[in-house]
């Protein structure tokens, strides 16, 4: 108890030293039981990233006493309550689209934290190397027009490797999710026939194939059935030594899946990006050497006006801490950290984020 | 006699049986009537306030798709076309596969839990039966991955369409990957089996023994008495149970999700993939942004909200004849 007391006392002083000596004074009343009971901020949205979210909000409760409360009810449903102002900040696996921001009470941030990676994931007997494909035949698994594995555009891409005459059973998310947009994403980004229909999206109209639900029913289905092919987050396949394709990116190389391609997609985005960029991008298929093409950054979403003066410190706080501290622990838990340079560019915005103190 | 607060209490003789009257007793009894009519309202208010509220969510749906909302296979959240047909056609489908196997299975049971078990073997087999409805609906999904479908995609699944030449009817026929609508309607049938059974036993122990002796004596065997006798005097209870079962298995989500394939398409074969309602609203509600969307699946909800009420309506009147043609019968 008097730890936490203690606790509190320079982060109100720190309020203090801002200015505003009101808010300070209040906010070291109000403190003190907001850290013995309920949260100081609330956030609600992915499900992908939350593993690595309740890590840095429980380290980052117990090195500065606030309290975040995050609620991993989907990427949808984070940007519904941020929309309708009954959290402090959201999180998406997709970026939020024009129409969705419009609909916003004001200017939402976008704020890239980790990376994640799709892999595609198969069950095929007597392979020594992993299966390799590139972007268009995957385009064509997954829509039906490849349905042999001995079909000549596998056959092509693996050399000296036998394919068996089998079937493909395609087993895709049933569920809305920031996977299956990711993967849709690079797929419409390589395949202008896929790009066309079904297109991108957290949820489609698969042209093929069974749905199953979570990356545990995917995996589980593709276990169980030789011959089946589908695609799952890269935590989710290394944690449960799946064999997942090497996939050709954008310089033609193979390149297999793990926390350091992905990272070297997002440099690769990265050193083109325009220093205005509201974060809002894909980096699938990115260039650069090593850069693994199913990628996707996950957000953060903060409202550019925050209501209050000490959440606006608690929020901006945060942010900063992930983007040092945070990042270190990233790929312990499998994620892929941000690269060097963006966190730069992404600690200077920090400071465009301001306090609504009219209220 | 007093209570502490001060009432006196008397104690009247009135005909057979005596009655503690409160002096006062009309306001509470007025507040208690009061509460109790309000609490009745509560319920059918809250009925009607869900299907208002679902209804309104969905009408932009229902509005701009009309009648193809109820016949379109077509559901595409990325361009914005939606269709229910498929969703509403697992519904159906899956909930009559379950009850085609539970209901002969529950009878049987309670048959043998009510008229031929021995007393020893009753309690702990009743008890084992109806444990069966206190597993969650998230353990038999996954029960039914890692046993139920590799159990169907061999040996059961080539069985039926190869050895019993059952692919000739059409039902059985196809790949057998496992996820299916036969997975989900064996699934649907153990999960609904508890509460037919249980139904179905209560209301074969409330058959008179006269109504058993009376056929024995008779000279009918036991299998005739059983059929003859028991099983018509105790018909309406058991519908009433099939059709409780009936309204588990229209509205169960999770383990139908797991096992169905989740795919928006209306196959013959029973091996396919398939779609229910609820598993399309589990599936899509929670990452659903965009109106379009969010008020397709209100208007799913909505449907599957009807379907239910309809199908309790007809199941109200199947029980109403049954028990009406029974008690004429006896008469």
């Amino acid at each position: 108890m008097n730890r936490r007391i203690l606790l509190a006392i320079p982060l109100a002083a720190a309020v203090a030293c801002g200015g505003d000596r009101k808010a300070g004074a209040d906010s070291s009343a109000a403190q003190s039981p907001s850290t013995t009971s309920g949260a100081d901020l609330t956030g609600a949205g992915a499900t992908f990233p939350y593993p690595i979210y309740s890590k840095w909000f429980a380290d980052y409760a117990s090195s500065t006493g606030v309290k975040i409360n995050y609620q991993s009810i989907g990427s949808g449903g984070g940007i519904r309550q941020l929309t309708e102002g009954t959290v402090d900040f959201g999180a998406s696996d997709a970026p939020m689209t024009d129409a969705e921001l419009a609909k916003a009470k004001g200017p939402i941030l976008h704020f890239p934290t980790v990376l994640g990676a799709v892999v595609v994931i198969y069950n095929l007997s007597g392979l020594t190397a992993p299966l390799r494909l590139n972007g268009d035949a995957i385009a064509q698994i997954f829509a039906g027009k490849i349905t042999k594995w001995n079909d000549s555009r596998i056959a092509t891409l693996n050399p000296g490797v036998k394919l068996p005459t089998r079937d493909i059973l395609v087993v895709h998310r049933s569920d809305g999710s920031g996977t299956t947009y990711i993967f849709s994403d690079y797929l419409s980004a390589v395949n202008s026939a896929w790009a066309a229909a079904p297109g991108k999206g957290k949820e489609l109209s698969w042209p093929v194939g069974i749905g199953a639900k979570g990356n545990e029913g995917v995996a589980g289905q593709i276990k169980q059935t030789e011959g089946a092919m589908g695609y799952t987050e890269l935590a989710y396949a290394k944690q449960n030594h799946l064999a997942a394709a090497a996939i050709a990116n954008q310089a033609g190389e193979y390149v297999e899946p793990s926390i350091e391609s992905a990272t070297a997609a997002a440099a690769g985005i990265g050193a083109k990006l325009p220093p205005n960029t509201d974060f809002r991008i894909s980096i699938v298929n990115a260039p650069g050497k090593g850069s693994y093409p199913i990628s996707s950054f996950t957000w953060l979403l903060i409202p550019k006006t925050i209501p209050s003066a000490k959440k606006h410190k608690q929020l901006t706080d945060f942010l900063r801490w992930y983007l040092t501290k945070g990042e270190a622990s990233a790929s312990s838990l499998d994620y892929a950290p941000l690269p060097e340079p963006l966190i730069a560019t992404l600690t200077a915005r920090i400071d465009s984020i301001s306090a609504d103190t009219a209220k | 006699m007093t209570l502490p607060d001060g009432r006196a209490v008397v104690a009247a003789r009135e005909g057979e049986g005596a009655t503690l009257r409160i002096h006062g007793a009309p306001i509470g009894d007025r507040v208690y009537s009061g509460a109790i009519t309000f609490f009745a309202l509560c319920v059918p208010l809250l009925l009607l306030a869900i299907a208002w509220e679902i209804g309104v969510a969905g009408w932009p749906t229902l509005h701009k798709f009309g009648f193809g909302f109820l016949t379109s296979s077509e559901w595409d959240p990325v361009t914005g076309k939606f269709g229910a047909a498929p969703a509403i056609y697992g519904t159906i489908v899956s909930s009559i596969i379950a009850l085609v196997l539970a209901t002969p299975l529950a009878i049987g049971v309670s048959l043998f839990l009510s008229d031929l078990a021995p007393r020893w073997l009753r309690q702990p087999v009743g008890f084992l039966v109806d444990l069966l409805a206190a597993i969650p609906s998230v353990v038999y999904g996954l029960w039914g991955i890692f046993v139920l479908l590799p159990v169907l995609r061999d040996p059961v699944m080539p069985f039926l369409r190869d050895t019993l030449h059952l692919d000739k009817t059409g039902l059985f026929t196809g790949p057998a990957y496992g996820p299916s609508m036969l997975a989900a309607g064996i699934i649907l049938a153990i999960m609904i089996l508890p509460y037919i059974s249980s139904v179905s036993r209560e209301v074969l122990l409330a058959v008179p023994r006269s109504q058993r002796e009376a056929a024995l004596a008779l000279g009918a065997t036991r299998w005739e008495a059983i059929w003859g006798a028991v099983l018509p005097y105790a018909r309406s209870g058991i519908v009433g149970g099939v059709i409780l079962g009936l309204g588990r298995a229209l509205g169960e989500t999770m383990a139908v999700t797991m096992l169905i394939g989740n795919r928006p398409e209306i196959a013959a074969s029973l091996f396919a993939p398939g779609y229910t309602m609820a598993s399309l609203l589990a599936n899509e509600f929670s990452e659903a942004s965009s109106d379009a969307h969010l008020s397709a699946l209100m208007a799913v909800a909505f449907v599957l909200f009807v379907i239910t009420l309809i199908v309790n309506a007809i199941a109200r009147w199947l029980v109403w004849q049954v028990s009406r043609n029974t008690s004429g019968r006896t008469a």
